[in-house]
C-alpha cells in the first residue's frame, strides 16, 4: 500500500472544507496515527478475495414505474436557503 | 420506571391512561434534563396530542397499536415531518423535513408517544456524544462520565428510566456502546432489517436503526414494530418478521454459545473487565448453555477496514450539504464554489470534516484500490469468519466494550483513542449480523454491557438468550442510576 502522506491541501480542496493550518496540521499527525492500523491491511493477501460493497443477497432492486403521491414544489423549497419561483437559487456558476 | 411492556399492558387494561403515562415521562425528564442533556427538541405537546388520541381510541372500544401509550426517544437523525431534525449538526440546525422517517411513521402507526429528539454525535460520528453540535449529554450512572455515542441522548435517557423507549442507529458500534454504558439494552438488528428512509446517512453500507430499552422484552416489541421491508429503501429485504416476544426464554438448555479467542485476548488486559465477562458467560453456562471455542481471525482489522469504508461512504452521502436545496448556507460567496466551502467549512465540526477528508483520500483516484477495495475485501474475509464461527455455534457471546464509562473529555482530543471505543462492536457491523448489548453488571460501580451476536436475520435467537441471561441476573434492577 501506498507510503505516501496525505496532501491535506489537495484532499480537502475535492472535499469542499477549508481546514487552517493548525486543522490541516492537527488532522496529518491523527491520520498518520490511524495509517499505523491501515497499514496492517497491507499483511493480508486478498488476491483472490471478491469484495463485499454490501451484505445483503439484493442485486438490481427494481420498483413499478407507477405514480404516486410526492411533495409539492412548496413542499421541496420549503427548506432552500434561497429560491427565486419554482427554483432552488444558488450564487453564480459560470463566469 | 416502568418498562414499556408494563404501560403498555396497563394502558390497554384501562388502568392507566396514555396520557397520565406520558406525563409522568415529560415530568421525569423535566426533572432530570439540567443534569443529562439529552434532548435536542422535546415534543411534548405533540406527545400529549398523541396520547389523548390513544385514550379516545381505547375509550370507544378500538383496537389501538402495539406499542400504545409507551412514551419513546427518538434519536435525532430520524426525520420527523415539521418537527426540528438536526443530526446533532449546525449544517442542520434549522431543517425540518417535509417527510419522516419509515421508523417513525410505523411508531406512530403502533400508537408509540414520541416524547422528543435526543442528542447524538454530529452526524452519528462518534463514541461519546462529545461530537454534538450543540452540547454533550452526560451518563446517568455517572455525572461526570459520557453516555457512549453516537445515540448517547436515547441512552441516557432510557438509562435514567425517564422513558422505557429510545430509538437509536448503529454504524460501527452506536448503539451498542452507549447502551453498555447507560445500563440498558441496545440492539443493531441484521443490516436491511429495518428501514432506513428518512435516517440521515453516515455509511449506507452499515447503518441500521435500532430498539435501545429498558429491558429485552422491550426491544423486542419494538424491534417488530420498525423492522420489516419497506419499498422506500430499496436495501431493505423482504424476509418476514416474527413476533419476537414469543421467542423469548428461560433457559439455555441446549444453545451452543461461540467464545471468540481473539476477544478474550484483547480484554485480558483489563482483569476487571475481564472477570465481568467471565462471570457472564458462567452465567450462560449456569442457565443451560454449552460452550465452543470460535475464531474471527480478522476482527483485528477491523478497524482498519472500518476508518476506510465508513469515511468513503460519508465523505459521498454528505456531498449534499452544499447550501443549495436544505441546510445552512453561507451567504456573501463571490460564486457557487465559494459558498459550497465556506458553507462546509462553517456547518461541519471537526470528526466530520476529519471523516469527510479521510473518506476523499480513499475514493481518490490513484488510491482508490490500494484503501478502498482492499479494505472491502478484507470485509469479506470478516463476513467469512462470522460464517465459519455460526457453523459451530448459535450464538457468540464477548464484551460490548473495553472499558466502563470514561469522563468527558478523557478521550475528545485523540480521535484514535475514540475510534478504538468500537473494537468489539465494529466486526459484526461489517459483517452486516444482528448483535445486542445487554447489562452484564458494574466495574468500580459502572455499567457495563455483554454483547451476544446471531447470523443474519436471526435477531428472535439472540433477543431469546438475552432474555434468560437478563431474567436470571437481573444487573440494571440492582442499582439505581445518579438521577432518575
Amino acid at each position: 500500500m501506498a507510503e505516501v502522506p496525505i496532501d491535506i491541501a489537495y484532499i480537502s480542496r475535492l472535499a469542499r472544507i477549508s481546514l487552517t493550518d493548525e486543522e490541516s496540521a492537527r488532522f496529518s499527525a491523527q491520520f498518520e496515527r490511524l495509517f499505523d492500523f491501515i497499514r496492517e491491511l497491507q499483511q493480508l493477501d486478498v488476491g483472490k478475495v471478491h469484495p463485499t460493497a454490501q451484505v445483503i443477497p439484493l442485486s438490481n432492486v427494481m420498483r413499478d414505474d407507477a405514480l404516486k403521491p410526492c411533495l409539492t414544489q412548496d413542499e421541496a423549497l420549503a427548506n432552500a436557503p434561497d429560491r427565486e419561483g419554482p427554483y432552488f437559487k444558488a450564487p453564480r456558476i459560470l463566469e | 420506571m416502568q418498562t414499556g411492556h408494563e404501560i403498555h399492558d396497563a394502558v390497554v387494561r384501562r388502568e392507566r391512561s396514555a396520557e397520565e403515562a406520558t406525563k409522568a415521562a415529560l415530568e421525569a425528564i423535566g426533572r432530570v434534563e439540567p443534569s443529562l442533556h439529552a434532548y435536542i427538541t422535546l415534543l411534548p405537546e405533540r406527545a400529549l396530542a398523541k396520547a389523548r388520541d390513544v385514550d379516545a381510541r381505547i375509550g370507544r372500544g378500538e383496537q389501538v397499536g402495539a406499542l400504545a401509550g409507551v412514551p419513546t426517544a427518538v434519536k435525532d437523525i430520524f426525520c420527523l415531518k415539521g418537527e426540528l431534525t438536526t443530526c446533532g449538526s449546525k449544517i442542520l440546525a434549522n431543517f425540518k423535513p417535509p417527510f419522516s422517517s419509515t421508523v417513525v411513521e410505523r411508531l406512530d402507526a403502533a400508537d408509540a408517544i414520541i416524547v422528543g429528539k435526543t442528542n447524538m454525535d454530529e452526524f452519528a460520528m462518534g463514541s461519546s456524544c462529545e461530537n454534538s453540535a450543540f452540547f454533550p449529554t452526560h451518563n446517568p450512572w455517572d455525572l461526570e462520565g459520557v453516555p457512549g455515542g453516537s445515540s448517547g441522548g436515547s441512552a441516557s435517557t432510557v438509562g435514567a428510566r425517564s422513558v422505557p423507549y429510545g430509538l437509536g442507529t448503529d454504524t460501527g458500534g452506536s448503539i451498542r456502546e452507549p447502551a453498555s454504558f447507560c445500563n440498558i439494552v441496545g440492539v443493531k438488528p441484521t443490516y436491511g432489517r429495518v428501514s432506513r428512509y428518512g435516517m440521515i446517512a453516515f455509511a449506507s453500507s452499515l447503518d441500521q436503526a435500532g430498539p435501545m430499552t429498558a429491558d429485552v422484552r422491550d426491544a423486542a416489541d419494538l424491534l417488530e414494530a420498525i423492522a420489516g421491508f419497506d419499498p422506500m429503501d430499496s436495501t431493505s429485504v423482504d424476509v418476514p418478521v416474527p413476533h419476537y416476544a414469543s421467542a423469548l426464554r428461560d433457559d439455555l438448555k441446549g444453545v451452543k454459545v461461540g467464545i471468540v479467542g481473539e476477544f478474550e485476548e484483547s480484554i485480558a488486559v483489563d482483569p476487571k473487565m475481564a472477570k465481568l465477562y467471565k462471570d457472564a458467560y458462567a452465567d450462560l453456562g449456569a442457565l443451560g448453555a454449552s460452550f465452543v471455542d470460535v475464531s474471527l481471525p480478522h476482527a483485528k482489522y477491523g478497524l482498519a477496514t472500518y476508518y476506510l469504508i465508513a469515511p468513503a461512504e460519508c465523505s459521498s452521502n454528505l456531498a449534499r450539504y452544499d447550501g443549495t436545496r436544505y441546510g445552512a448556507r453561507v451567504d456573501g460567496a463571490a460564486d457557487v464554489y465559494a459558498m459550497f466551502d465556506k458553507t462546509r467549512t462553517a456547518g461541519f465540526g471537526a470528526e466530520v470534516k476529519r471523516r469527510i477528508i479521510l473518506g476523499t483520500y480513499a475514493l481518490c483516484s490513484g488510491y482508490y484500490d490500494a484503501y478502498y477495495v482492499r479494505a472491502q475485501k478484507v470485509r469479506t474475509l470478516m463476513k467469512q469468519d462470522f460464517d465459519a464461527a455460526f457453523a459451530a455455534c448459535d450464538v457468540i457471546a464477548c464484551p460490548a466494550v473495553s472499558c466502563a464509562p470514561f469522563e468527558l473529555g478523557a478521550k475528545s482530543q485523540d480521535p484514535v483513542a475514540m475510534y478504538l471505543m468500537d473494537y468489539f462492536t465494529i466486526p459484526m457491523s461489517l459483517a452486516g449480523i444482528p448483535a445486542l448489548s445487554v447489562p452484564a453488571g458494574y466495574v468500580d460501580a459502572l455499567p457495563v454491557g455483554l454483547q451476544l451476536c446471531a447470523p443474519a436475520f436471526e435477531e428472535a435467537r439472540m433477543l431469546s438468550v438475552a432474555h434468560a441471561y437478563e431474567q436470571s441476573s437481573r444487573h440494571a434492577a440492582k442499582r439505581e442510576p445518579v438521577v432518575s
